[in-house]
């Protein structure tokens, strides 16, 4: 099975800085994999080039069969196949959880009202918040909040999700409870990629990490390599805690 | 020195008054729906990504906004019947209403518009919502929401404005106290009792809006809190 | 003009003149109340402070016609012999006074508690405190506002055609009945309004981006 998602030679700028330079790597289908790396070695950059919120510059990038630089790509059926979660959650705040879960489903896929409102109650019960159906971000945890954003990219049944930092938002003792939804979405076999601070949680979830530094992937391998660094930079990163 | 103020005179004539006061609702009320139409589609071309349809809203707005509403009924009633398009009093008020009250519109929901955070334009689209479906279910309910009170004082400064069109001699309230006061001599009685209409009408304004606000933002509704 | 004589267009510009007198007139009678007006909302005790409330409140709820008529018609039945210029410039400073009034009460409540606290600390009486401290910044935060307002108030001459002050438009309407050309006319006129006011437009918003900057 090809993988879900293929990243070759990437480079991008912005502007003068170059923020990626000649990134590469593989995602196999049904593999939950880590990005690591400190602000500013590209990490973010290169998970939203993934699903074209950034154009990138040279190389080529395939997610889910597509040819994400094409001219000829379906961008619908991109955003519909790949679900990206973000760290300010972006919850529409006129809307209440159910409303905000239920709105793409309505628009782009075009349900019928009831089956509207079945698909929104069992993802938000998949996520732990049945019974804030209707209540409005603004009445809600920072962890809440971030759970409902996870519920509305799942309700488009998507094939791959992204998360960007999807923790570092959130105070503490809030982050527990969204790591235990991607810990049910990875047994259910959803193909994920996370950038992330939270190490212990990329040492218990991950099957792969890719350690990201000044913009190129500096080590990549399966999850021991947080305990076995290769390289002198991961090594200084995972000593330094962040 | 006339001590004496006699209201009964003027007051005798309140079914005109009530008429009058009826067409200042009236006119206010029609000129506000349609302007409040024009101006949410002036202000998504200003924000838009046309250069050009931006330049023409824009120029537009600015026209309107640094000319007086007496000159712009002027030209709509008078001028445009020079070239060959006559239209009725009542007509050319609402037209001339309509486009004065669209451009401050434009410039309140454009400031709407643009309160809205970009990073919620991408989690829609993120969503496969295309461009239009973020504008009209994303951009423009919580844009709305934000300027409702801006718009609502608008709007009430256009029901006074109204009285504007008095002087193409539309029936409306500012018309109907003229005729009464050259016809009772009681001045001041009658614009006082005129004054105070307008206050009321001012009243009934702010309570239909604080209504369809209320119907219209359920969130607003529930939480008592601005966005 | 293609078709306006000469004496025609110089009785326009005569007009133009007058407006712009007549907004001098009303700027500075009603920047004069309305400084009164904001200063009693901030400082008075709270009987006169509701009053200035109410009488804000009041002109501001009122069409700016019915001011004019109301001064214009209702002063002579009082005994006083009032001409068009009078009453213009009379119901224009009450009208600008309430404006004036809230714009500059709100900059003076914009003006930082921290700076009446250390004038106060420093024993500066409340003259002092007014005059060297809190006016100059509230002046600095008024003006973006009043320049915007000093637009409304050259638009709103326009209303003084209704009582038969010759500014702009009346003249334009007595041309207009000489030449029947509504259309020429009135477009050159809102022209002469836009050269007048675009620029005070155009400078307000310059003065609230400088402002904003300088704050941020």
């Amino acid at each position: 099975m090809p993988p879900i998602v293929e990243v070759e030679a990437v480079c991008k700028r912005f502007g003068a800085v170059s923020v990626l330079e000649g990134v590469s790597f593989q995602i196999r289908t049904g593999s939950v994999v880590a990005i690591i790396g400190r602000s500013g070695s590209g990490k973010s950059t290169a998970l939203r080039c993934i699903n074209r919120l950034e154009s990138i510059d040279a190389g080529q990038i395939r997610v889910c069969g597509q040819e994400v630089t094409s001219p000829k790509l379906d961008l619908s059926r991109l955003h519909r196949d790949v679900g990206i979660v973000f760290q300010s959650y972006n919850l529409f705040p006129h809307l209440t959880a159910e409303e905000n879960v239920m709105l793409a489903p309505r628009l782009v896929l075009k349900l019928p009202r009831i089956e509207q409102r079945e698909l929104a109650a069992r993802v938000l019960a998949q996520v732990g918040l049945a019974d804030k159906a209707q209540a409005y971000p603004s009445q809600l945890s920072g962890g809440q909040q971030q759970r409902v954003a996870i519920a509305r990219s799942l309700a488009m049944k998507p094939k791959l999700m992204l998360f960007d930092e999807i923790t570092s938002a959130l105070d503490p003792e809030l982050t527990g409870e969204v790591l235990k939804v991607i810990e049910g979405l990875a047994r259910d076999g959803m193909s994920m990629i996370l950038v992330t601070h939270e190490m212990a949680f990329a040492r218990k979830v991950a099957d792969h990490v890719i350690f990201m530094h000044r913009g190129k992937v500096w080590e990549e391998g399966p999850a021991t390599v947080l305990d076995a660094p290769q390289t002198e930079e991961l090594r200084q990163f995972l000593g330094n805690g962040l | 020195m006339r001590y004496d103020l006699d209201f009964t005179a003027p007051l005798a004539y309140w079914p005109e008054l009530l008429t009058g006061a009826a067409t200042t609702l009236g006119l206010s009320v029609s000129a506000t729906v349609l302007g409040f139409g024009l101006g949410v589609f002036c202000a998504i071309a200003r924000s838009g990504r046309s250069g050009a349809a931006a330049r023409v809203a824009g120029a537009y707005v600015e026209a309107i906004r640094n000319t007086p509403l007496l000159v712009q009924i002027f030209i709509v009633y008078f001028g445009l019947a020079s070239i060959g398009i006559k239209l009725g009093a009542f007509t050319a008020a609402i037209a001339a209403l309509v486009i004065n009250v669209g451009a401050y519109t434009a410039e309140i929901v454009r400031a709407g518009i643009e309160s809205v955070p970009r990073s919620q334009l991408e989690a829609a689209r993120c969503l496969a919502l295309s461009r239009w479906q973020v504008l009209r279910h994303v951009v423009l309910p919580p844009a709305i929401e934000r300027v409702w009170p801006a718009l609502t004082s608008q709007y009430v400064l256009l029901m006074l404005a109204s009285s504007i069109t008095s002087q193409i001699s539309t029936e409306e309230l500012t018309a109907i106290a003229n005729r009464i006061q050259s016809d009772t001599f009681r001045s001041i009685e009658t614009y006082l009792i005129v004054a105070a209409a307008y206050l009321a009408l001012s009243l009934v304004m702010r309570v239909l809006f604080w209504a369809v606000g209320s119907i219209a933002f359920p969130r607003r509704r529930r939480l008592g809190t601005p966005l | 003009m293609i078709s306006l004589t000469p004496e025609q267009l110089l009785f326009l510009l005569r007009g133009f003149g007058w407006t712009i007198v007549l907004s001098l007139l009303a700027f500075a009678g009603g920047g004069l109340l309305g400084f009164v007006l904001a200063l009693t909302r901030v400082y008075a005790a709270r009987s006169l402070r509701t009053l200035a409330m109410l009488y804000i409140k009041l002109i501001q709820g009122t069409p700016l016609l019915i001011l004019l008529f109301l001064t214009y018609f209702g002063l002579p039945s009082l005994g006083l012999v009032v001409e068009p210029l009078l009453a213009a410039a009379l119901g224009l400073s009450v009208y600008v006074s309430a404006y004036l009034g809230e714009i500059w009460r709100g900059s003076l409540e914009a003006v930082p508690r921290t700076q009446e606290e250390a004038a106060v600390c420093l024993a500066l009486n409340w003259r002092q405190r007014l005059i060297h401290v809190i006016l100059p910044q509230a002046v600095k935060i008024a003006t973006p506002p009043t320049v915007g307002f000093m637009v409304q108030i050259v638009k709103n001459t326009s209303l003084a055609s209704a009582i038969g002050f010759i500014e702009m438009v009346r003249a334009g309407q007595m041309i207009n009945n000489a030449t029947f050309r509504p259309f020429i006319v009135f477009v050159l006129i809102a022209a002469l309004y836009f050269a007048l006011c675009y620029p005070l437009s155009a400078w307000s918003r310059r003065l609230e981006g400088r402002f904003d900057a300088a704050h941020r």
